[in-house]
Protein backbone atom coordinates (compact mmCIF):
# COMPACT_ATOMS: atom_id res chain seq x y z
CA UNK A 1 0.00 0.00 0.00
CA UNK A 2 1.37 3.60 -0.78
CA UNK A 3 2.59 5.83 2.35
CA UNK A 4 1.87 9.45 2.06
CA UNK A 5 4.79 11.39 3.76
CA UNK A 6 4.20 14.36 5.97
CA UNK A 7 7.09 16.29 7.86
CA UNK A 8 6.08 18.88 10.27
CA UNK A 9 9.09 21.43 11.64
CA UNK A 10 8.96 24.38 15.18
CA UNK A 11 8.61 27.44 13.18
CA UNK A 12 12.36 28.86 13.06
CA UNK A 13 11.63 31.54 15.14
CA UNK A 14 10.39 29.11 18.41
CA UNK A 15 13.00 28.20 20.92
CA UNK A 16 13.38 24.34 20.29
CA UNK A 17 14.45 22.97 23.43
CA UNK A 18 14.98 19.23 22.18
CA UNK A 19 17.04 20.58 19.26
CA UNK A 20 19.16 22.81 21.25
CA UNK A 21 19.97 19.88 23.67
CA UNK A 22 21.05 17.86 21.18
CA UNK A 23 23.08 20.60 19.21
CA UNK A 24 25.03 21.03 22.91
CA UNK A 25 25.65 17.44 22.57
CA UNK A 26 27.16 17.29 19.22
CA UNK A 27 29.65 20.02 20.37
CA UNK A 28 30.92 18.43 23.15
CA UNK A 29 31.49 15.62 20.65
CA UNK A 30 33.27 17.92 18.40
CA UNK A 31 35.26 16.81 15.13
CA UNK A 32 32.30 17.38 12.40
CA UNK A 33 31.54 20.60 10.70
CA UNK A 34 27.71 20.54 12.45
CA UNK A 35 27.16 23.84 14.03
CA UNK A 36 22.67 23.38 15.05
CA UNK A 37 20.26 20.95 14.68
CA UNK A 38 16.70 21.37 15.03
CA UNK A 39 13.91 18.27 15.32
CA UNK A 40 10.74 18.13 13.99
CA UNK A 41 8.23 15.32 13.18
CA UNK A 42 7.61 13.01 10.45
CA UNK A 43 4.35 10.93 10.04
CA UNK A 44 3.65 8.13 7.07
CA UNK A 45 0.21 7.97 6.55
CA UNK A 46 -0.82 4.44 4.86
CA UNK A 47 -2.82 4.38 1.86
CA UNK A 48 -5.66 2.42 1.45
CA UNK A 49 -5.85 2.40 -3.02
CA UNK A 50 -4.38 4.65 -5.27
CA UNK A 51 -2.71 8.29 -4.29
CA UNK A 52 -4.64 10.79 -6.13
CA UNK A 53 -4.45 14.08 -6.60
CA UNK A 54 -7.46 14.49 -4.43
CA UNK A 55 -5.64 12.45 -1.44
CA UNK A 56 -2.95 14.64 -1.47
CA UNK A 57 -4.82 17.21 -1.16
CA UNK A 58 -6.74 15.36 1.58
CA UNK A 59 -3.30 14.66 3.21
CA UNK A 60 -2.02 18.20 3.16
CA UNK A 61 -5.65 19.22 4.97
CA UNK A 62 -4.92 16.63 7.61
CA UNK A 63 -1.44 18.17 7.77
CA UNK A 64 -2.82 21.38 8.26
CA UNK A 65 -5.13 21.34 10.27
CA UNK A 66 -4.78 17.85 12.68
CA UNK A 67 -0.93 16.55 12.39
CA UNK A 68 0.53 20.22 12.70
CA UNK A 69 -0.79 23.79 14.75
CA UNK A 70 0.13 26.63 12.59
CA UNK A 71 0.28 29.08 15.97
CA UNK A 72 3.72 26.75 16.73
CA UNK A 73 5.16 24.32 14.00
CA UNK A 74 4.77 24.86 9.79
CA UNK A 75 4.20 21.49 7.65
CA UNK A 76 7.51 21.27 5.30
CA UNK A 77 6.36 18.51 3.27
CA UNK A 78 3.41 16.49 1.93
CA UNK A 79 5.01 13.94 -0.34
CA UNK A 80 4.20 10.37 -2.03
CA UNK A 81 6.76 7.87 -0.39
CA UNK B 1 -25.52 23.31 40.10
CA UNK B 2 -23.47 20.82 38.90
CA UNK B 3 -20.11 21.43 37.77
CA UNK B 4 -18.62 18.73 35.03
CA UNK B 5 -14.72 17.34 34.81
CA UNK B 6 -14.10 15.71 32.37
CA UNK B 7 -11.96 12.56 31.86
CA UNK B 8 -9.58 11.90 29.26
CA UNK B 9 -7.19 8.99 29.23
CA UNK B 10 -4.76 10.52 31.05
CA UNK B 11 -6.14 12.76 33.11
CA UNK B 12 -4.19 13.31 36.05
CA UNK B 13 -6.25 16.24 38.32
CA UNK B 14 -10.17 15.33 37.02
CA UNK B 15 -10.25 13.94 41.11
CA UNK B 16 -9.12 17.13 42.89
CA UNK B 17 -11.34 19.06 39.98
CA UNK B 18 -14.40 17.08 41.67
CA UNK B 19 -13.40 18.13 44.92
CA UNK B 20 -12.31 21.62 44.60
CA UNK B 21 -16.01 21.93 43.03
CA UNK B 22 -18.02 19.94 46.09
CA UNK B 23 -15.46 22.22 48.42
CA UNK B 24 -17.35 25.53 47.16
CA UNK B 25 -20.48 24.07 46.91
CA UNK B 26 -21.41 22.55 43.25
CA UNK B 27 -22.41 18.82 43.03
CA UNK B 28 -19.40 17.19 40.63
CA UNK B 29 -20.46 15.23 37.72
CA UNK B 30 -17.63 12.97 36.38
CA UNK B 31 -18.17 13.05 32.53
CA UNK B 32 -16.34 11.01 30.17
CA UNK B 33 -14.17 11.59 27.05
CA UNK B 34 -15.83 8.93 24.87
CA UNK B 35 -19.39 10.16 25.42
CA UNK B 36 -21.04 12.92 23.85
CA UNK B 37 -23.38 13.48 26.82
CA UNK B 38 -22.99 16.49 29.12
CA UNK B 39 -25.25 15.38 31.83
CA UNK B 40 -26.96 18.23 32.08
CA UNK B 41 -24.19 20.53 34.01
CA UNK B 42 -24.20 24.05 34.18
CA UNK B 43 -20.22 24.57 34.12
CA UNK B 44 -17.46 22.30 32.76
CA UNK B 45 -13.82 21.81 33.81
CA UNK B 46 -11.04 20.39 31.38
CA UNK B 47 -8.91 19.30 33.86
CA UNK B 48 -5.03 19.01 34.37
CA UNK B 49 -2.89 15.97 33.41
CA UNK B 50 -1.20 14.56 30.26
CA UNK B 51 -4.18 13.23 28.08
CA UNK B 52 -2.89 10.90 25.55
CA UNK B 53 0.85 11.14 26.71
CA UNK B 54 0.97 14.51 25.22
CA UNK B 55 1.31 12.48 21.87
CA UNK B 56 1.21 14.55 18.85
CA UNK B 57 0.91 17.80 20.59
CA UNK B 58 0.12 18.59 23.82
CA UNK B 59 -3.83 18.28 24.19
CA UNK B 60 -4.40 17.79 20.47
CA UNK B 61 -5.67 14.33 20.68
CA UNK B 62 -7.89 15.09 23.33
CA UNK B 63 -9.06 18.20 21.64
CA UNK B 64 -10.70 16.10 19.24
CA UNK B 65 -11.96 13.55 21.70
CA UNK B 66 -16.36 12.80 21.30
CA UNK B 67 -17.24 14.59 24.15
CA UNK B 68 -15.61 17.73 23.16
CA UNK B 69 -18.34 18.47 19.87
CA UNK B 70 -20.29 19.17 22.81
CA UNK B 71 -17.94 20.99 25.28
CA UNK B 72 -17.00 23.21 21.84
CA UNK B 73 -21.33 24.34 21.52
CA UNK B 74 -21.44 24.45 24.85
CA UNK B 75 -18.86 27.01 25.00
CA UNK B 76 -19.65 28.98 22.27
CA UNK B 77 -23.39 29.24 23.44
CA UNK B 78 -21.73 30.48 26.88
CA UNK B 79 -21.66 27.55 29.41
CA UNK B 80 -18.56 28.38 31.41
CA UNK B 81 -15.31 26.46 30.77
CA UNK B 82 -12.58 26.04 32.58
CA UNK B 83 -9.21 24.47 31.12
CA UNK B 84 -6.65 23.79 34.01
CA UNK B 85 -2.78 23.12 32.65
CA UNK B 86 -3.45 20.17 29.95
CA UNK B 87 -6.99 21.75 30.03
CA UNK B 88 -5.62 25.01 29.05
CA UNK B 89 -3.52 23.08 26.11
CA UNK B 90 -7.07 21.26 25.06
CA UNK B 91 -8.76 24.70 25.13
CA UNK B 92 -5.82 25.87 22.66
CA UNK B 93 -5.77 23.24 20.57
CA UNK B 94 -9.86 23.38 20.10
CA UNK B 95 -9.55 27.16 19.04
CA UNK B 96 -12.02 27.97 22.02
CA UNK B 97 -8.79 30.34 22.79
CA UNK B 98 -5.95 31.83 20.79
CA UNK B 99 -2.32 31.31 21.04
CA UNK B 100 0.09 27.73 22.22
CA UNK B 101 1.98 26.42 24.64
CA UNK B 102 4.83 25.17 24.06
CA UNK B 103 8.30 23.44 26.44
CA UNK B 104 9.57 25.34 28.87
CA UNK B 105 12.38 27.52 27.92
CA UNK B 106 14.45 26.41 30.22
CA UNK B 107 13.79 23.13 29.34
CA UNK B 108 12.95 21.76 32.76
CA UNK B 109 9.82 20.76 34.31
CA UNK B 110 8.53 23.63 36.98
CA UNK B 111 6.68 22.26 40.29
CA UNK B 112 5.94 25.07 42.89
CA UNK B 113 3.53 27.72 44.37
CA UNK B 114 3.61 30.31 41.59
CA UNK B 115 2.23 34.25 42.44
CA UNK B 116 -0.25 35.56 40.19
CA UNK B 117 -2.03 38.62 39.29
CA UNK B 118 -5.80 38.96 38.30
CA UNK B 119 -5.98 40.95 35.41
CA UNK B 120 -9.41 40.40 34.45
CA UNK B 121 -12.04 39.89 37.43
CA UNK B 122 -14.94 40.33 35.35
CA UNK B 123 -15.29 36.32 33.99
CA UNK B 124 -17.62 33.30 34.96
CA UNK B 125 -14.24 32.20 36.91
CA UNK B 126 -12.42 35.17 38.33
CA UNK B 127 -15.54 37.89 39.39
CA UNK B 128 -14.71 36.82 43.11
CA UNK B 129 -11.14 38.38 42.42
CA UNK B 130 -10.19 42.17 42.34
CA UNK B 131 -8.33 43.34 39.33
CA UNK B 132 -4.51 43.61 40.76
CA UNK B 133 -5.42 40.95 43.39
CA UNK B 134 -2.35 38.96 44.01
CA UNK B 135 -2.68 35.32 43.96
CA UNK B 136 -0.99 31.83 45.21
CA UNK B 137 -1.64 28.84 43.76
CA UNK B 138 0.63 25.80 42.23
CA UNK B 139 1.97 25.85 39.22
CA UNK B 140 3.54 22.38 37.39
CA UNK B 141 3.72 22.00 33.80
CA UNK B 142 6.35 21.08 31.02
CA UNK B 143 5.22 22.83 28.06
CA UNK B 144 3.68 25.86 30.12
CA UNK B 145 5.64 28.64 27.35
CA UNK B 146 2.35 30.65 25.92
CA UNK B 147 3.12 32.29 22.44
CA UNK B 148 0.96 33.93 20.19
CA UNK B 149 2.18 36.15 17.03
CA UNK B 150 2.60 39.57 17.61
CA UNK B 151 -1.10 40.49 16.35
CA UNK B 152 -2.75 38.20 18.55
CA UNK B 153 -0.81 39.32 21.37
CA UNK B 154 -1.37 42.78 20.96
CA UNK B 155 -5.27 41.98 20.52
CA UNK B 156 -5.34 39.98 23.99
CA UNK B 157 -3.69 42.77 25.86
CA UNK B 158 -6.04 45.19 23.98
CA UNK B 159 -9.17 43.68 24.78
CA UNK B 160 -8.46 43.09 27.84
CA UNK B 161 -8.18 39.41 27.58
CA UNK B 162 -5.69 38.73 29.98
CA UNK B 163 -6.81 37.26 32.98
CA UNK B 164 -3.48 35.90 35.21
CA UNK B 165 0.17 37.04 34.94
CA UNK B 166 2.70 35.52 36.52
CA UNK B 167 4.27 37.61 39.39
CA UNK B 168 8.20 37.63 39.73
CA UNK B 169 10.35 35.39 37.86
CA UNK B 170 8.36 34.35 34.53
CA UNK B 171 8.76 30.31 35.22
CA UNK B 172 8.28 29.34 31.54
CA UNK B 173 8.88 31.80 29.15
CA UNK B 174 5.38 33.03 28.20
CA UNK B 175 5.49 36.24 26.69
CA UNK B 176 4.14 38.91 28.41
CA UNK B 177 3.89 36.54 31.83
CA UNK B 178 0.60 35.07 30.31
CA UNK B 179 -0.52 32.90 33.14
CA UNK B 180 -4.08 32.33 31.58
CA UNK B 181 -6.98 33.96 29.41
CA UNK B 182 -10.08 34.48 28.80
CA UNK B 183 -12.61 35.03 25.61
CA UNK B 184 -14.47 37.90 24.70
CA UNK B 185 -17.82 36.82 26.52
CA UNK B 186 -15.76 35.72 29.49
CA UNK B 187 -17.23 31.96 29.81
CA UNK B 188 -14.02 30.24 29.01
CA UNK B 189 -10.69 30.85 31.42
CA UNK B 190 -7.47 28.97 30.72
CA UNK B 191 -4.54 28.84 32.90
CA UNK B 192 -1.54 26.90 33.48
CA UNK B 193 -1.37 26.92 37.04
CA UNK B 194 -3.54 25.02 39.13
CA UNK B 195 -6.73 26.62 41.05
CA UNK B 196 -7.97 23.15 42.38
CA UNK B 197 -4.76 22.51 44.52
CA UNK B 198 -5.78 25.08 46.71
CA UNK B 199 -8.94 24.84 48.04
CA UNK B 200 -8.73 23.30 51.53
CA UNK B 201 -6.33 24.94 53.88
CA UNK B 202 -3.78 21.87 54.80
CA UNK B 203 -3.37 21.04 51.18
CA UNK B 204 -2.46 24.56 49.68
CA UNK B 205 0.58 26.74 49.04
CA UNK B 206 1.91 28.38 52.13
CA UNK B 207 1.22 31.83 53.35
CA UNK B 208 2.03 34.30 55.74
CA UNK B 209 -0.38 33.20 58.36
CA UNK B 210 0.67 29.28 57.83
CA UNK B 211 1.83 26.39 56.14
CA UNK B 212 -0.19 25.04 53.42
CA UNK B 213 -2.87 27.19 54.25
CA UNK B 214 -3.78 29.00 50.54
CA UNK B 215 -6.71 28.32 49.16
CA UNK B 216 -6.66 31.07 46.36
CA UNK B 217 -7.85 28.29 43.73
CA UNK B 218 -11.26 28.36 45.65
CA UNK B 219 -12.55 31.73 44.48
CA UNK B 220 -12.73 30.39 40.66
CA UNK B 221 -15.25 27.68 41.83
CA UNK B 222 -17.23 30.03 44.02
CA UNK B 223 -17.17 32.63 41.20
CA UNK B 224 -18.87 29.95 38.70
CA UNK B 225 -21.65 29.25 41.41
CA UNK B 226 -22.59 32.64 41.65
CA UNK B 227 -22.62 33.53 39.06
CA UNK B 228 -25.07 30.75 37.80
CA UNK B 229 -27.34 31.13 40.52
CA UNK B 230 -27.59 34.72 40.37
CA UNK B 231 -28.43 33.83 36.32
CA UNK B 232 -30.98 31.04 37.72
Amino acid sequence: MPTIVVEVMPKAELLDPAGKAVAGALRREGGHPFSDVRIGKRFELTVDGEVTDAVLAQAQKLADEMLSNSVIEDVVKVTVA
Amino acid sequence: MKIGVVTFPGSLDDRDAQRAARIAGAEAVALWHGDHDLQDVDAIVLPGGFSYGDYLRCGAIAARSPIMREVIEAANSGMPVLGICNGFQVLVEAHLLPGGLIRNDHGDFVCRDQGLRVENASTAWTSGFEVGQQITIPLKNGEGGFIADAETLARLEGEGLVAFRYTGLNPNGSLNDIAGLTNERGNVVGLMPHPEHAVEAGFGPDTPDAMRSGVDGLTFFTSVLQNTLARA
